[in-house]
């Protein structure tokens, strides 16, 4: 499955080139062409397969799935063998005590440890984990030892390895990066069909730093529209009395279609559009229904003379944590919808 | 030969909360049973194996200690496709979040600790340790089927590949203290080249994390004329400074306070030196919270020493260890037990004991 290569790739925003080998492996056959731009993009065209209806022009559509990943960077080396680091994209310091790491493009095992709760007041404990002393362990015992394993600069992955939950109901799966290793398995997914659309798919770099590979692939390509595909929100915890919130979304009911975010408004048509091709084909679906969080479409939509966008993602819990969670229930029928969405968009965006 | 890394790696990956050892103990049954004339589990779950010394019958024994249990959860309830969970023994709930697990129902089920994205927490939210009552254990089993697999009371342990950090270290769960309990296999391991005139009994002891009860009643049963508990201590690590802290490659540290006999504890500080193994002091004040705080008071009274192996980030899924002092300490066990005689015997005041 590719969902299971992708997310075991390791890929921290500015540091793509793995993940970019492994969809590149999964898609060539199916493009006639791709290049890696200057941000590391790897951006795949695929040209009409069929004319367009009525003589008409096929339209230029841009896909995009992003497939960077939060994780760490080596900020410094101690004395003591230990490391120090920086976050790389939204990380809630709380997910980092206790998780094992990789460090570095030779993978060096690490841990970020705790302090013993034997050795913590009791008044200390409701508060958040103090995480501005952590470090990550390598088992290095001085600064030369840790010098020949790690360097200022290296990249750190969460150690998040891929499993099964529920193969035969909820086919749920777990694993690192979901966020958006998921959103680029529905894009190779989708890059088998054939379209009477000029298609461009984009696997974007650096969408967790601010959405920075889309913005330069989107101004390239010129797009008439574009879809961003993602794993987005999903946290259908249960609440407790107090608790005046609904969930973002739901796992398990379908891929989420955003109408706003914090970067962007969808466009109108492109929301109607995949709304009726979902009813028509009877495709679970659900709105991402809190304007929270922001995706590729935000830069795309405003480059050039702008971009009609939206997003449609796949439900993931855990977002922006070691280890994540969906439904590969939810990931086909994104597939199912964005599939609808382009047969539907060949004569052009509906006015 | 006992290949230390591999012995800790698969102990550390077993299961073993409190009161449900049997997972672990099995495993431990299998590495004693060779190296021990007899290995038995008591009523309690402690295993105990016997190496029998040379010496003339009766023969003084010694007792070994080192828990086998690890800290957990317990599933305390079923709320919606998520569970709810009660720590079993000093479980930080901080370490919790976005944590693996295996939940164990009528399988064993892989599971996530939950933790909502920072995309919709507030400032005020972030800052706060996430309390009990929110936190769920999501197994992503939908509610028919997690209802089918999972009762309340089933245990779930912390799900953590066991890894070598560079090559002398070592990261996984329940190092504490299952690496103890390899250093008393290398102990009886080392015995079977070294004449010992005593009675040995290595004992992986149950339900030490929530108040020492396997070393209790395993102590009470065996009668030893010493006792030896093998715990972990606080290495040193980034962020803590206090003066329980131990030097990580220091060797095991030799305890100093009421928890241990003196005289005992003079013996195996010349052992090491003797044999020129790495040891260091640990001062404790009062409970040393380990299995020699029961030796100690076991039946009459034990003359006790308590042995701790540097560990950094106890209590959590990535212990950290010196695969170093695991051998330094079976190793200084095996010479100590060796040097046990009738002078030692009359050194360490239990001719006088034995009269009285």
């Amino acid at each position: 499955m590719n969902l299971q290569a992708f997310t075991q790739a390791r890929g921290v925003s500015g540091n793509e080139g793995a993940a970019r080998e492994v969809i590149l492996k999964a898609v060539q056959d199916h493009i006639d062409e791709h290049i890696v731009d200057a941000l590391g993009n790897l951006i795949c065209h695929k040209r009409p397969r069929r004319p367009a209806p009525e003589g008409g022009r096929a339209p230029r559509i841009m896909l995009a799935a992003h497939m960077d990943e939060i994780g760490l960077i080596v900020t410094g080396i101690n004395s003591d063998g230990s490391l120090s680091f920086g976050k790389v994209g939204g990380i809630d310091d709380r997910v980092l005590v206790s998780k094992q790491v990789l460090v570095g493009e030779s993978a060096v095992p690490g841990v970020i440890g705790y302090p013993p709760i034997h050795l913590i007041p009791r008044s200390e404990r409701d508060r958040a984990p103090d995480m501005t002393k952590a470090v990550i362990d390598i088992g290095a015992t001085d600064k030369a030892g840790a010098e020949k394993l790690a360097s200022p600069g290296d990249y750190v992955t969460f150690r998040g390895e891929w499993a099964e939950l529920d193969p035969t109901g909820q086919r749920t799966v777990m694993a690192k990066a979901l966020d958006d290793r998921a959103g680029c398995a529905v894009l190779a997914e989708l890059l088998q069909g054939d379209y009477a659309v000029d298609l461009y798919a984009v696997f974007t770099a650096q969408e967790e730093v601010g959405t920075r590979g889309a913005r330069v692939a989107a101004a390239r390509i010129a797009p008439d529209l574009a879809i961003a595909l993602e794993g987005t929100i999903c946290d259908d915890l249960p609440r407790l009395p107090e608790d005046d919130t609904s969930p973002v979304t739901r796992l398990g009911d379908g891929p989420a279609i955003t109408f706003m975010d914090r970067s962007f408004i969808a466009d109108r048509r492109l929301l109607n559009l995949l709304l009726r091709v979902a009813e028509a084909k009877g495709i679970p679906h659900q709105f991402k229904s809190a304007v929270a969080g922001g995706t590729d479409s935000g830069a795309i939509h405003v480059t050039g003379g702008g971009v009609p966008s939206i997003t449609v993602a796949v439900p993931t819990r855990y977002i922006h944590a070691p280890i994540s969670m969906l439904s590969l229930k939810d990931l086909d029928h994104t597939v199912q919808l964005v599939q609808a969405a382009l047969y539907a968009l060949e004569g052009g965006l509906p006015s | 030969m006992i290949n230390t890394l591999e012995l800790l790696r698969s102990l550390s990956e077993a299961d073993g909360i409190s009161g449900h050892e049997e997972g672990v103990r099995s495993l431990i049954q299998q590495a004693m049973a060779p190296l021990a004339d007899d290995a038995r589990a008591d009523a309690l779950g402690n295993l105990i194996a016997l190496k029998r010394g040379a010496g003339p019958e009766p023969r003084r024994a010694i007792m070994l200690a080192a828990h086998m249990d690890e800290i957990g959860l317990m599933v305390s309830g079923l709320e919606g496709a998520f569970l709810r969970f009660a720590p079993v023994g000093g479980v930080d709930l901080r370490t919790l979040v976005g944590q693996e697990v295996t939940v164990h129902g009528t399988r064993k089920l892989p599971g996530i600790i939950a933790s909502r994205p920072p995309h919709v927490l507030t400032a005020e939210e972030r800052s706060q340790a996430v309390p009990l009552e929110r936190l769920y254990i999501d197994t992503g089993l939908g509610i028919d089927s997690l209802q089918e697999c999972v009762r309340v009371g089933d245990l779930v342990t912390m799900r953590r590949t066991f890894t070598s950090l560079n090559g002398e270290y070592a990261t996984g769960k329940a190092m504490d203290d299952r690496a103890g309990v390899v250093s008393l296999v290398l102990c009886l391991q080392a015995l079977k080249q070294i004449q010992h005139q005593w009675d040995v009994y290595a004992v992986a002891t149950t339900q030490e994390e929530i108040g020492l009860r396997g070393a209790t009643v395993s102590a009470y049963g065996l009668a030893p004329d010493l006792g030896i508990a093998v715990d972990v201590g606080f290495g040193r690590q980034q962020g803590v400074s206090d003066p329980a802290i131990i030097e990580m490659d220091g060797g095991p540290a030799v305890a100093l306070g009421p928890n241990v006999h003196p005289a005992m504890r003079a013996r195996m500080m010349a052992t090491a030196k003797d044999q020129e193994i790495k040891v260091q002091t640990e001062v404790v004040p009062g409970a040393t919270g380990t299995d020699g705080w029961a030796l100690q008071v076991a039946r009459e009274g034990i003359p006790t020493l308590v042995l701790s192996i540097p560990l950094r980030y106890m209590h959590t899924t990535v212990e950290t260890i010196c695969l170093r002092d695991i051998e330094r300490t079976g190793r200084i066990l095996a010479r100590f037990i060796a040097g046990l005689d009738g002078a030692a015997a009359a050194e360490l005041g239990l001719e006088q004991g034995a009269s009285a």
